[in-house]
C-alpha cells in the first residue's frame, strides 16, 4: 500500500497539532509544547514546519515552499514534492496564488493577505535560551514576564560592538506580552511580522508551536537611544532594480565581482515580468 | 516607627531534624542584624527561609512593602516575591558566582536589575553601572569585562553593586567575606559599612566570623542546633554573653 | 539626666563550673545636667562594669538605669541604639577601629551616624584633633598604627565630636602628657558648662578633683560588704 493519509500524518496527530495551533493563536507568542512526530526527514530539516503545514492544509489549498526566499533550492523542492505526493494539493511558486506558504528563514516581499497562512520553520524557539540554559527558568521568565535578561543581551551587543549586532532571529514582543523568537529571519523582515495573514511557527526537534494572529502588534526589542533599524545591503537588485527587497550577495568569479539579487525569487521574477530592469539585466541587454 | 521586617515563629524541618525553629524578631529600618553560629546551627537555613529561597514549615515573614504595607512574604504569590527580590530586597551570596552572571559583562550584571524593572535607555543604564562600579571601588574601565576576569574580592564587590543598584531597603548577606583574603575582607567590610549607612539599609548578615558582626551588625542573634540561644545588641552579646554557648563562642575567638 | 535605681550585676561563667561572680548590688545614684560624678573604688570593684551597665553594654541583673528618661534595661534595641547616637556618649579606655578608615573620619563618625553633612562633620572633627595635638599629616591615616597615647586622644576626640547631653568617660586622661591632659579637662569643663551630665572614672586624683563635683565609691555597692 503506498497511499498516504492526507498530508502524511494520521488524523489524531493532526488533531493534536491543530489544538496546539489554536492555543498558540489564542495566546500570541506563547510557545505551546506538542508531541512532535517522526517525519521522513531528519531533525533540523524543517520537520516542525512540515508538521504544521500538514495539519493546516486542506485539499483545496495551494501550497508554496521557500527556503531563504528561493523556491528552487533542494529542500524547498523536496518539501513541495512531499506534499504533492502525500496531499495531492496544487503547488505554486507565485506568492499571490498560494494559500499556505511554508518558509525557512524569510518572509516573502509581497504583502500577504487575510486569505493566506505563513508557516515558519524554527530551529530554537526559545529566545532566552542562549542566556539562560535552564528550561525551568525560561518558562518561569515567560510566565512572569521577566524579560530583563533579553535586554541584557542587547546591552552586551552595544557594549561590545557599538550597536545591536543581532542581525537575524531578532527578538520581538508580541501583543505587548510574550517575547518571541521570530525564527532566523533577517531583522530586515521584522516589520513585516505585523501582517494580515496568520503566522504559525513550528519547531519539530524542540517540540514547540507558536503563532501570531493577523493584525497583532509585534515590536522589535531595542533601547530608547539605540532604536531598532531594519537594515539591508545598500544596493538595488541587480536583476530587477528593486530597492526595497532583501538581497543575496552572490560572488560571481574569483576576481571579486559580485552581484546583489533579491532573495525572494518570485518577487524578482514578477518584477522582471512587469518590465523592471536592474543593472546586470541592462548590461546583458546592452 | 513601623518595623521593616517582622519574623514570627519561623520553623524549617528536614524530616525529623530541625533546620531552625521558633525564630522571631523585628527588624527596623536602618538596623543591621547579625546571625552567628557554627556549622549546622541553622543560620543559613534561616536566612534562606527569610529571603524566600526556602519555604518554611511554619511562621511568617512580614515585610513592609512600599505599595501594600506589611505583607507576609511566605504566602505571597511567586511573581510578587520575585519582584520583591529584584527591587526592595537584595541577596549577597557567599560565592560571587552564585550571585552574578559570569558570561555577562560587569556593566550588564549591574544593569540587569535596572533593565528588569523597565529601564530602556542604554546610555543611562551604562552611566549608572559605571557610577556603581566606582562606589564599590572597581575601575570604570572594567565595565565591559566579564566577572571571570575579576579577582574574588572584585567579584564580591560587583555582586554588591549588582544588588544595590535598585536601592533595596533590605539586604540579606550569606557569609559575605567568606573565602576572601583578610585584607580583602577588611576592604569589603568597610565598603559595606559605608553603603549601609549611606543608603540607610537594613541588613541581615549570616556569618560565623564574630569580627564581622562586631563591625557590621547593631544586633546579634546566636544560633545553636537550630535554636536561637541569645539575642541582643551586638556589643552586649559579645562583651557580656549570658548563654553558655555564647560564652564559649566568644572565648574561643583567638585574639590577634 | 542619669539615674540608677537599685542596679545589680553579676557574671555567671557557664563554662567554668557555672561560677557566679557578683559585682554590684543595690547601686543607686543620680547625675544632674552639668554635673560630673566620679566613680571611685579599688581596682576590680566594679567601676567600669557600672559604666558599661549604664551604656547597655552589660546587662543589668536587676534595677533600672534611666538616661534622659529612657530605661536602658527595658528599652528596645533600636531605642538604645538611638540613645547612643544622640544622647549618651561613651569614651572607653581603648580605641576600637575599623582598618582603613582615616583618623579624621573616625572622629567624624558620630556626626555622620547622626546624618550630618559629610563636610560639616569633617570640619567639626578637624579642630578637635588639632586641640588634642594630633598633627594634621596623620589625619588621613588610619589610627591603627598610632601610639597608645595618640590612639587615646583620637578616641577622646571622637567622644567629644557630638555634644552629648550625657557622657561616660573611662580614664580619659590615662597615658596623656600634661598638656593633653589639660586639654581633655578643658573639654570636660566645656561639656559641663553646656549642661552635660558626666560620669567619669579618674585614677588621677588631681584630674578628678578638678572636674568632678561629687565622688561615688562603688565599693558601697559591692555585695557582701557591710553597709
Amino acid at each position: 500500500m503506498n497511499e498516504y493519509n492526507f498530508a502524511y500524518l494520521d488524523e489524531q496527530t493532526k488533531r493534536m497539532i491543530r489544538r496546539a495551533i489554536l492555543k498558540g493563536l489564542a495566546v500570541p507568542g506563547y510557545q505551546v509544547p506538542f508531541a512532535s512526530r517522526e517525519m521522513p526527514m531528519p531533525y533540523g530539516w524543517g520537520t516542525g514546519g512540515v508538521q504544521v503545514s500538514a495539519a493546516t492544509l486542506t485539499p483545496e489549498d495551494t501550497f508554496k515552499v521557500i527556503d531563504q526566499g528561493a523556491d528552487d533550492t533542494t529542500n524547498a523542492v523536496s518539501i513541495r514534492k512531499f506534499f504533492e505526493n502525500t496531499a495531492g494539493v496544487k503547488t505554486t511558486e507565485e506568492t499571490d496564488k498560494a494559500t499556505v506558504i511554508q518558509t525557512r528563514h524569510r518572509i516573502p516581499e509581497a504583502k500577504l493577505t487575510e486569505d493566506q497562512i505563513l508557516v515558519y520553520q524554527v530551529p530554537i524557539p526559545e529566545p532566552l535560551r542562549f542566556l539562560e540554559p535552564r528550561e525551568t527558568e525560561t518558562r518561569k521568565m515567560h510566565s512572569l514576564e521577566e524579560y530583563g535578561l533579553m535586554h541584557v543581551k542587547l546591552y552586551e551587543d552595544i557594549s561590545q560592538h557599538g550597536a545591536i549586532s543581532t542581525s537575524y532571529a531578532y527578538p520581538v514582543k508580541v501583543s505587548g506580552r510574550y517575547v518571541m523568537d521570530p525564527s532566523p529571519i533577517p531583522k530586515f523582515d521584522n516589520p513585516k511580522l505585523e501582517m494580515d495573514a496568520i503566522q504559525l511557527f513550528g519547531a519539530g526537534r524542540e517540540q514547540r508551536i507558536y503563532a501570531v494572529p493577523p493584525y497583532t502588534k509585534v515590536v522589535s526589542l531595542d533601547f530608547e537611544d539605540y532604536p531598532f533599524e531594519a537594515t539591508k545591503a545598500d544596493h538595488p537588485c541587480d536583476l530587477c532594480g528593486a530597492e526595497d527587497s532583501y538581497l543575496d550577495e552572490v560572488i560571481m568569479d574569483d576576481t571579486g565581482n559580485r552581484m546583489f539579487v533579491c532573495s525572494d525569487t518570485d518577487y524578482c521574477r514578477s518584477r522582471r515580468a512587469a518590465g523592471h530592469v536592474g543593472r546586470l539585466a541592462e548590461e546583458d541587454a546592452a | 516607627m513601623k518595623p521593616l521586617l517582622q519574623v514570627k515563629g519561623i520553623e524549617k524541618r528536614y524530616g525529623a531534624r530541625i533546620g531552625c525553629t521558633e525564630v522571631s524578631f523585628d527588624l527596623y529600618p536602618g538596623e543591621v542584624m547579625g546571625i552567628v553560629g557554627e556549622s549546622g546551627s541553622g543560620k543559613s537555613t534561616l536566612l534562606n527561609c527569610l529571603a524566600g529561597h526556602l519555604e518554611p514549615d511554619a511562621g511568617q515573614v512580614v515585610f513592609d512593602t512600599r505599595a501594600d504595607g506589611p505583607m507576609d512574604t511566605v504566602t505571597m504569590s511567586e511573581p510578587a516575591r520575585r519582584m520583591l527580590g529584584r527591587t526592595d530586597w537584595a541577596f549577597v551570596h557567599q560565592h560571587a558566582r552564585d550571585g552574578l552572571r559570569m558570561s555577562v559583562s560587569a556593566g550588564g550584571n549591574i544593569g540587569e536589575r535596572l533593565m528588569a524593572v523597565g529601564d530602556r535607555h542604554y546610555g543611562d543604564i551604562r552611566d549608572k553601572a559605571i557610577d556603581w562600579l566606582g562606589r564599590v571601588e572597581i575601575e570604570a574601565t572594567r565595565v565591559d569585562d566579564r566577572p571571570t576576569a575579576f579577582s574574588g574580592g572584585m567579584q564580591q564587590r560587583l555582586q554588591i553593586a549588582r544588588n544595590l543598584v535598585t536601592g533595596p531597603r533590605l539586604v540579606f548577606m550569606d557569609e559575605p567575606t567568606g573565602g576572601l583574603d583578610v585584607s580583602v575582607q577588611a576592604r569589603l567590610l568597610d565598603l559595606l559599612r559605608g553603603l549601609v549607612r549611606e543608603m540607610g539599609l537594613s541588613a541581615i548578615i549570616v556569618t560565623h566570623d564574630l569580627a564581622v558582626v562586631r563591625l557590621l551588625a547593631d544586633r546579634l542573634m546566636v544560633m545553636k542546633s537550630g535554636h536561637v540561644v541569645e539575642v541582643g545588641l551586638t556589643d552586649q552579646v559579645l562583651d557580656d554573653p549570658q548563654h553558655a554557648y555564647t560564652q564559649l563562642l566568644v572565648s574561643s575567638v583567638l585574639q590577634v | 539626666m542619669i539615674e540608677l535605681k537599685d542596679v545589680s550585676k553579676s557574671f555567671t561563667l557557664h563554662n567554668q563550673g557555672s561560677a557566679v561572680i557578683p559585682v554590684t548590688e543595690g547601686a543607686s545614684f543620680r547625675v544632674a545636667p552639668g554635673e560630673c560624678v566620679a566613680l571611685t573604688g579599688a581596682s576590680g570593684a566594679g567601676k567600669s562594669t557600672l559604666m558599661r551597665v549604664i551604656y547597655g553594654n552589660y546587662l543589668a541583673a536587676s534595677g533600672q538605669v534611666l538616661v534622659g528618661g529612657l530605661d536602658v534595661t527595658q528599652a528596645e534595641p533600636r531605642e538604645v541604639l538611638a540613645l547612643r547616637r544622640e544622647t549618651l556618649g561613651y569614651v572607653s579606655q581603648f580605641l576600637r577601629v575599623v582598618p582603613r578608615v582615616p583618623t579624621l573620619e573616625v572622629v567624624a563618625e558620630p556626626l555622620l551616624a547622626l546624618g550630618r553633612d559629610r563636610q560639616v562633620a569633617l570640619d567639626k572633627a578637624a579642630p578637635l584633633l588639632a586641640r588634642l595635638n594630633i598633627p594634621e599629616r596623620l589625619w588621613a591615616l588610619s589610627p591603627t598604627t598610632f601610639s597608645g597615647g595618640e590612639q587615646q586622644r583620637v578616641n577622646i576626640a571622637r567622644g567629644f565630636a557630638h555634644d552629648y547631653p550625657a557622657m561616660l568617660l573611662d580614664e580619659p586622661t590615662a597615658s596623656l602628657d600634661v598638656q593633653n591632659r589639660e586639654t581633655v579637662l578643658s573639654l570636660i569643663e566645656e561639656a559641663k558648662a553646656r549642661g552635660a551630665a558626666i560620669v567619669g572614672i579618674f585614677h588621677d586624683v588631681a584630674a578628678r578633683e578638678r572636674v568632678c563635683d561629687r565622688e561615688i565609691n562603688v565599693s558601697e555597692f559591692t555585695p557582701g560588704v557591710a553597709a
